[in-house]
């Protein structure tokens, strides 16, 4: 195994492997990266040479463009703040409380609810948004945050990793022994389970607010008010023919959107990576 | 009173089950049953008619006159089509892709560094907004001053800037390369973990047949990722049947938007603007639903595992004799008790 390690044939298919992983890795970068240093260079030096690898000084002339139009990041960023934090506080805390249910009580139908939240783990529901929309409209809620956010609370995904958390993790004799000090059942899961369960909400918590942060397609169609509009929403502000003339402030509209994600990604990587792959795991 | 209390601890399972219950009432069924319940009705226009069935010109009720033409209407068809030709173009180099990176970080005699690296750099644009990501790449290819165009020139490799806007295959190319490059990294790390997660004495054992690498892949890894593939191309489906963002706002700046129009956009469309058609726009979405429930089911019946059910069966069994144990026992007390007192 040695000789077939060091032999010629191994040493070029390394390389290849090499070359072939950077190359993917530039792919992932590059797009990105055009879009930050555009940011900072205005239209003419845009039009003279779109790809630039280096940034330029322009950043506060494209930023001064925004002012007269729409596109608002800072109302953007509060609104997607609001409905991503809301939203993720509502599943972590009541995915682990049904999590819970599920596996300290011996009730008669928890199998058969455990079963129908992995039956209805993979319901589209993006196509029962005609209703939802209706319901929502005839009780007054369009343009209100709370449709995007109160939905959270019944988040089977999350559930089911909660459940699977906390089977092994929790043992049932620590919410005996503290039944027998005299604690509430509220209590023991407040104050007992959750910090147990602390790795888990981190990982799902991170995933639901990014989920929520990027969603486009309900907020389209809920929230009609401008000033109501989340990020990704604001994106599409910056389509309109007077962004044609200002290629930068496209670009710094673009990049202001993704910010945050990328500061929560280049702090939380390993954590993120280590959930996708826990995630998978059913068996 | 212990033995009570006993008792009613499956009370605190009903309630902490229910705020769950409860929400997914609300905003799960009820939506899903008014959707149906729109797509036979006369719901149209901004501030609808009271709601009644459709009815034709005669005024007889016409139950599925919303359905008909949504299934008749060329353009739905079109749309269908993208988006499952949208939806494969990305799903098929994707799960190759995936899985030959996969068996790179996993296999011991390559040892890759930089491994940690590479899945951070590769799984990034996944938690990107899409939305960004799909303006981000019309401004890419713009035509004339466009960063491709500008690399391409500037490599030799075209003269004049391509408008790749225009052209509907580049458009379609464009959006199902935007969603293989956005899920490859996604793919590959559910992939790493499947692999990982097989018997390293399968591998043992092939050596020791002396299987080569190709025969190993073929004959331990492939077989064993079966389930976790199956259950990557159900959900790959279940999101790209609904896939809305990218060709949403990909080609915004004018180009052609007719063919990489998903059936997402077209049931947004068909409910928010216009004429504002609800019950067409619900009777689309009631057969994307039956679509897509089609296709899981027929997925998942090839996924199941035979093992696995009689597994459940046995666990199920199980519970039902610890039920009835622990009622005799508790009912055993209960007249212990009783003849304690007495």
């Amino acid at each position: 195994m040695d000789k077939k390690k060091n032999s010629v044939g191994s040493i070029v298919a390394r390389f290849f492997i090499y070359f072939f992983l950077i190359l993917l890795a530039a792919l992932s970068i590059l797009p990105f990266w055009i879009m930050a240093v555009n940011a900072t260079r205005n239209t003419p030096q845009i039009q003279q040479h779109a790809l630039s690898l280096l940034p330029s000084v322009h950043i506060k002339t494209n930023w001064a463009v925004f002012e007269a139009k729409s596109f608002a990041p800072m109302t953007g960023f509060m609104n997607s703040m609001i409905v991503s934090a809301g939203a993720t506080l509502l599943s972590v805390y009541f995915s682990s409380l049904t999590a819970y249910s599920i596996v300290v009580y011996r009730w008669k139908f928890r199998r058969a609810f455990f079963t129908f939240i992995m039956a209805v783990l993979m319901i589209p529901s993006q196509v029962v948004t005609i209703g939802f929309y209706q319901m929502m409209y005839k009780v007054g809620l369009n343009n209100n945050f709370l449709p995007l956010i109160l939905p959270s609370i019944a988040a089977p995904a999350v559930v089911f990793y909660m459940k699977q958390y906390m089977e092994p993790a929790l043992p049932l004799e620590i919410v005996q022994a503290a039944r027998v000090d005299g604690a509430g059942e509220f209590f023991t899961f407040n104050r007992i389970a959750l910090p147990i369960m602390k790795p888990a909400i981190a990982t799902q918590a991170i995933f639901a607010f990014v989920q929520k942060w990027n969603e486009l397609f309900m907020p389209t169609v809920l929230l009609t008010d401008s000033k109501k509009y989340t990020m990704p929403m604001m994106v599409s502000l910056l389509k309109g023919d007077i962004y044609k003339t200002e290629l930068g402030s496209v670009y710094l509209g673009l990049t202001l959107t993704v910010l945050p994600l990328f500061v929560v990604y280049f702090l939380l990587s390993k954590y993120i990576i280590a959930g996708v792959a826990l995630g998978s795991v059913k068996g | 009173m212990n033995k009570k209390k006993g008792v009613s601890y499956a009370k605190w399972g009903y309630i902490f089950a229910l705020p769950f219950c409860i929400a997914y009432l609300i905003f799960m069924v009820y939506p899903i049953i008014y959707t149906v319940v729109i797509g036979f009705t006369n719901m149209k226009g901004l501030i609808p008619p009271p709601l009644d069935f459709v009815r034709d010109q005669a005024g007889n009720i016409d139950l599925f006159a919303n359905f008909r033409a949504i299934l008749s209407d060329s353009m739905f068809k079109l749309n269908l089509g993208n988006t499952f030709l949208v939806w494969g173009m990305n799903f098929l180099p994707q799960i190759v892709l995936a899985l030959v990176l996969a068996v790179m970080f996993t296999n011991n005699r390559t040892k890759i560094r930089g491994q940690g690296f590479f899945k951070v750099v590769f799984y990034m644009p996944n938690i990107i907004t899409a939305a960004t990501i799909a303006m981000l790449f019309t401004s890419l290819f713009a035509y004339k001053m466009g960063p491709v165009n500008d690399l391409l020139k500037t490599l030799g490799i075209i003269e004049t800037d391509i408008n790749f806007s225009v052209s509907a295959v580049a458009s379609r190319l464009i959006v199902a390369f935007i969603q293989f490059w956005m899920w490859y990294g996604y793919t590959m790390i559910i992939l790493i973990s499947g692999i990982l997660g097989i018997s390293p004495e399968l591998f043992e054992a092939a050596d020791i047949d002396g299987a080569n690498g190709w025969q190993k892949f073929l004959y331990v890894t492939l077989p064993n990722l079966k389930t976790i593939m199956l259950y990557t191309l159900v959900t790959s489906m279940i999101g790209g049947m609904q896939m809305f963002d990218i060709p949403f706002l990909y080609n915004s700046n004018g180009g052609d938007k007719r063919s990489i129009r998903t059936a997402s956009i077209y049931i947004y469309e068909k409910a928010f603007s216009g004429s504002n058609w609800y019950n067409q726009a619900a009777a689309a979405s009631m057969i994307m639903f039956l679509i897509i429930g089609v296709l899981a089911v027929i997925i998942f019946f090839m996924l199941r595992d035979k093992d696995e059910i009689a597994q459940h069966k046995i666990e199920r069994a199980k519970e039902k004799e610890f039920r009835a144990e622990y009622k005799r026992v508790l009912k055993e007390q209960k007249e212990k008790a009783k003849g304690g007192a007495n």
